[in-house]
C-alpha cells in the first residue's frame, strides 16, 4: 500500500492530558504528524483535533482504531485530500518600507489574495489562508525582498461527508 | 442520597467500600500516608496487604483480579512508589487485566516544581493505562474513582491509575457516591449486529475443516459456558492462546491444544490447512501468528471481539463480529447446523500422535537421569487433579506448566502473556490464594524470575497466605539459553545462573520447604507439598540444558513448526 496524506478527524471532551495519549499513538508507530490543530468543535463543549499524517491507509484505519478507543474521544474519522476542504493560514512580518518603496510588493499582495492585518511604523503583517502549495508560493515572492518572521498554522479542514458527530452525540443523551 | 463531610483520604477508602473492594495490596509513602491513616480507622472492613515491592502489589492485585474476575487493587505512593507500578499495570494493560491504581502525589502548590518525590506519573503510564487522571481537589475523588472502577472492568477491561495529591487527601469535601454507569464518550460494548452473526454462521455451516481459536476473552466475557455449546453443537477443533487457557477444560474431546511460538502442532500446522478460522475474544498475538503474511492465508477469517480497534488489526478478516462475545454465542447456537467434522478431527489427532512421539513422551517419562519440568507439571496433575490454579512465570517452565498442566475449571491458568514479566508469578500467586481462599494455588516458577520478586516471601511470611511454590531450577535463564543454543551458536551470554541456597532463604521466611533432585522423591514431595495447610516452598532441579518443542522460530510461519 502506498503513502498518502490522511486529514484524521478527533471529537473529544476537552480534557488534561487527551493530547499526550494521542501523540503517544504516533509515537508508538514512528509516524510524524505533518501537522496538528485543536479548538473548539460546532458542539459545546467537544473538541476536535485535526491531524494530518503521510501513512498507508493500513495504518491509519489502525491509528483511528487506537485514538477512538481512548475513554474521551467520542468519535475519529480520516479523509483524504479529496474527501475534505481544507486550508492552512500563515501570517508573514515584513519590513514597513518595502511597502511603500517596492512596487512589486503590493501588486503580490493584491494578487495572492491575501491580507493586510496591521501596519506600523517599522513592519507590516500580511495573512494569507489557503492551500499550502498557495502559501508556498507566496513566501517565495516575498523572499527576495526578506521576511522578518513567517509562521503557519495546522491544517485546518471540514470534511465533504458530513460527520455523524450530533446525532452520535443525541444518542448518548 | 445526603452528604457526609469528611476529608479525601476517608472518601477514597470509603469509594473503595462503595465498589466492594475488601483488600488491597500496597506500600506506603509521605505523599499516601493520609490514606493509610484511614486504612487503620476502616482495618475491619478493608484489609492491606503490605507487599515487600509496589511491583509485587501490581502483580498481586492482578493475580487477585485474574483468579476472581473482580477489580485488583493496588496502592503506592508518589515518586519510587508509583513508578514501581509501572511494570505491572504494563503487564495488566496487555492482557487486559481490570485493575485501579492509587497513587498519592505532592501536594497540588508543588506539582511541576521537582519537589521531593514528585515524579509525573501521569506522563509515565499514560501509555501503558487504560485510562489515568489526576486528582488535585477532594471534591473530585468519588466521581473519579467511580470512573475509575467503571472503565478498568467494563468493556475490554484494563488498569486505570489514579494520582491523588496530598492536599486533595487532607482537604474535606461533602461526600456522597454513586457508581459510574456510563461515560459519554466510551462505548465499552459495541451493539451485536444480528446480521454479521447470522453470516457467521452460513461460513460455518458451509466450512468443510473450520477451526476455532479462543482467548482470554472467553473468561473475560464470562461465557465459557456459551462457548462450550457452540463448540459442542459444531464439533468444530478448539484450539487456545495462552490466555484462552482453562475456558475450557483441557480433556474436553474437542480441545486441540495449544497455538504459538511453543504450542501444539497440530493446530499450528493446521491453521494453514482449514478452510474457515474462527477467532473468539483473541487479538492474534505475533506469539500466535508467527509470520503474518503465511497466516491461514487459505483461510476465511470470522473475528468475534469486543474491541473494535482489533479488527483487522493483524489478520484481515471476512466477517467481524463486535460485541459481548457471550451474548453473540448464545445468538450464534442456534443458527449453527449439528456437525462432527470426523475426518477433519482425525488429522488432528494424526499430528498429535507424532507430537506425541517425538515430544512428549520423553518430556513425560524422560529417561535422562536430570529431571524434566514436564513430569514435575505432570506430577503436581496427578496430586491436584487439574483442580489447581497455576499460577505461572516467565521462560520455558512457563511453556511447560501451560502445555502440560491440566485444568477442570476456568480463572485457572495465571500467567503473564503479553508482557512475559519475569517475577509475576510469586505476587500473582498470593493474589490469586487471597481472592480464591478455597483452591490450591501453585506458582511454577524459574530460578531466574523467582529472584526478581524474592522478597515477596516476606508477604507470604507475614499474613500466612498459604501458597504454593514450585521452583524449577535448572541454573540457567533457559529460554534465554534455549534461544543461545538455536540461534546463537551455544554462545550462553550471561545466562548462567548461580544461585543461593533458595531453601535457606524459604526457611528464613519460615516457610515449609523442600528441594527434590532425584525423580524417586518427586511424588512424595509434591503430595506433601498439596497436602500442607501452610505455604510450602519447593524446589526442583531439573534438566540443565533442556528445550521447549514444538518451536516456531520467530518471524517463521506457524507450519514451519519445529518438533526438535
Ligand atoms: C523482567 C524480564 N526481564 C527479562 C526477560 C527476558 N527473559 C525471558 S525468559 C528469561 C529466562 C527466564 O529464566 P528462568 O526464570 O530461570 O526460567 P526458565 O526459562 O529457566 O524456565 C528471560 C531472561 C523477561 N521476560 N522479563
Amino acid at each position: 500500500m502506498e503513502d498518502k496524506t490522511f486529514t484524521i478527524s478527533v471529537y473529544s471532551e476537552n480534557n488534561v492530558g487527551l493530547l499526550n495519549r494521542i501523540s503517544g499513538i504516533f509515537l508508538k508507530r514512528h509516524i510524524n504528524i505533518l501537522s496538528l490543530n485543536v479548538s473548539e468543535s460546532e458542539i459545546e463543549n467537544v473538541s476536535r483535533f485535526i491531524i494530518v499524517v503521510n501513512t498507508t491507509e493500513k495504518w491509519v484505519q489502525n491509528i483511528v482504531g487506537q485514538i477512538e478507543k481512548q475513554i474521551e474521544v467520542i468519535k475519529a474519522f480520516y479523509h483524504t485530500d479529496e474527501e475534505t476542504i481544507y486550508l492552512e493560514n500563515a501570517l508573514f512580518k515584513i519590513a514597513s518600507s518595502l511597502l511603500f518603496d517596492e512596487k512589486q510588493i503590493q501588486n503580490i499582495i493584491k494578487e495572492s489574495q491575501s491580507t493586510i492585518v496591521t501596519v506600523s511604523r517599522d513592519f507590516f503583517v500580511i495573512s494569507k489562508s489557503g492551500r499550502r502549495s498557495e502559501i508556498e508560493e507566496l513566501y517565495e515572492k516575498f523572499k527576495p525582498y526578506g521576511i522578518m518572521q513567517f509562521v503557519r498554522s495546522g491544517r485546518i479542514s471540514v470534511s465533504k461527508e458530513k460527520m455523524e458527530i450530533s446525532s452520535l452525540l443525541e444518542t448518548f443523551k | 442520597m445526603g452528604t457526609i463531610r469528611i476529608s479525601g483520604a476517608e472518601a477514597i477508602i470509603r469509594c473503595l467500600l462503595e465498589e466492594g473492594v475488601d483488600l488491597i495490596y500496597g506500600y506506603p509513602g509521605g505523599a499516601i500516608m493520609p490514606v493509610y491513616d484511614e486504612l487503620y480507622k476502616f482495618q475491619d472492613q478493608l484489609h492491606h496487604v503490605l507487599v515487600r515491592h509496589e511491583q509485587g502489589a501490581t502483580h498481586a492485585a492482578q493475580g487477585y483480579a485474574r483468579a476472581t474476575g473482580k477489580v485488583g487493587v493496588a496502592i503506592a505512593t508518589s515518586g519510587p512508589g508509583a513508578t514501581n507500578l509501572v511494570t505491572g499495570i504494563a503487564d495488566a494493560q496487555i492482557d487486559s487485566t481490570p485493575m485501579v491504581c492509587i497513587t498519592g502525589q505532592v501536594g497540588r502548590h508543588l506539582l511541576g516544581s521537582d519537589a521531593f518525590q514528585e515524579t509525573d506519573i501521569i506522563g509515565i503510564s499514560t501509555p501503558v493505562t487504560k485510562w489515568n487522571f489526576q486528582v488535585t481537589e477532594a471534591s473530585q475523588i468519588p466521581e473519579i474513582i467511580a470512573k475509575a472502577f467503571y472503565i478498568a472492568r467494563s468493556g475490554r477491561p484494563g488498569p486505570v491509575l489514579i494520582d491523588i495529591t496530598k492536599n486533595a487527601q487532607f482537604d474535606e469535601l461533602d461526600f456522597s457516591y454513586e457508581k459510574c454507569t456510563g461515560i459519554r464518550s466510551y462505548n465499552p460494548v459495541p451493539k451485536l449486529n444480528l446480521d454479521k452473526v447470522a453470516e457467521a454462521a452460513a461460513l460455518i455451516n458451509s466450512a468443510k475443516k473450520p477451526l476455532i481459536v479462543f482467548g482470554q476473552g472467553i473468561i473475560l466475557g464470562q461465557a465459557e459456558a456459551e462457548f462450550k455449546a457452540v463448540l459442542e453443537k459444531s464439533g468444530i477443533p478448539a484450539a487456545w492462546t495462552i490466555l484462552g487457557l482453562s475456558a475450557l477444560p483441557t480433556d474436553h474431546p474437542l480441545n486441540v491444544g495449544m497455538l504459538g511460538m511453543h504450542g501444539n502442532y497440530a493446530p499450528n500446522l493446521l491453521t494453514n490447512e482449514c478452510d474457515v478460522l474462527i477467532a473468539f475474544g483473541m487479538r492474534f498475538d505475533d506469539r500466535v501468528t508467527g509470520k503474518l503474511s503465511t497466516y491461514a492465508k487459505q483461510a476465511k477469517v470470522i473475528h468475534f471481539e469486543i474491541d473494535p480497534a482489533e479488527i483487522d488489526k493483524n489478520v484481515k478478516t471476512e466477517i467481524a463480529v463486535l460485541g459481548d462475545v457471550k451474548e453473540s454465542l448464545a445468538a450464534l447456537l442456534p443458527l449453527l447446523d449439528a456437525k462432527s467434522h470426523d475426518l477433519w478431527h482425525n488429522e488432528f489427532k494424526e499430528l498429535a500422535k507424532v507430537e506425541y512421539e517425538s515430544v512428549i513422551k520423553d518430556e513425560l517419562n524422560p529417561s535422562t537421569a536430570g529431571l524434566s519440568m514436564g513430569e514435575t507439571i505432570e506430577m503436581i496433575n496427578k496430586h491436584s487433579k487439574g483442580d489447581a490454579i497455576i499460577v505461572s512465570d516467565v521462560g520455558q517452565h512457563q511453556m511447560f506448566a501451560c502445555r502440560y498442566a491440566k485444568f477442570n475449571s476456568t480463572k485457572s491458568n495465571i500467567t503473564s502473556g503479553g508482557l512475559g514479566t519475569m517475577g509475576f508469578a510469586l505476587p500473582a500467586a498470593i493474589g490469586a490464594k487471597m481472592g480464591k481462599p478455597d483452591r490450591e494455588v501453585v506458582a511454577i516458577i524459574g530460578d531466574g524470575g523467582f529472584q526478581m520478586t524474592i522478597q515477596e516471601l516476606g508477604t507470604i511470611f507475614q499474613t500466612q497466605v498459604p501458597v504454593k511454590i514450585v521452583i524449577l531450577n535448572n541454573e540457567f535463564l533457559g529460554m534465554v539459553r534455549q534461544w543461545q543454543e538455536l540461534f546463537f551458536d551455544n554462545r550462553y551470554a550471561s545466562t548462567k545462573m548461580i544461585n543461593p541456597n533458595f531453601v535457606a532463604i524459604a526457611e528464613g521466611y519460615h516457610i515449609k520447604s523442600k528441594k527434590v533432585t532425584q525423580r524417586e522423591d518427586l511424588d512424595a514431595a509434591v503430595a506433601e507439598m498439596l497436602a500442607s495447610k501452610d505455604s510450602y516452598f519447593l524446589e526442583v532441579m531439573v534438566e540443565k540444558e533442556n528445550n521447549v518443542f514444538p518451536m516456531i522460530p520467530t518471524g517463521a510461519c506457524v507450519s514451519e513448526i519445529r518438533l526438535s
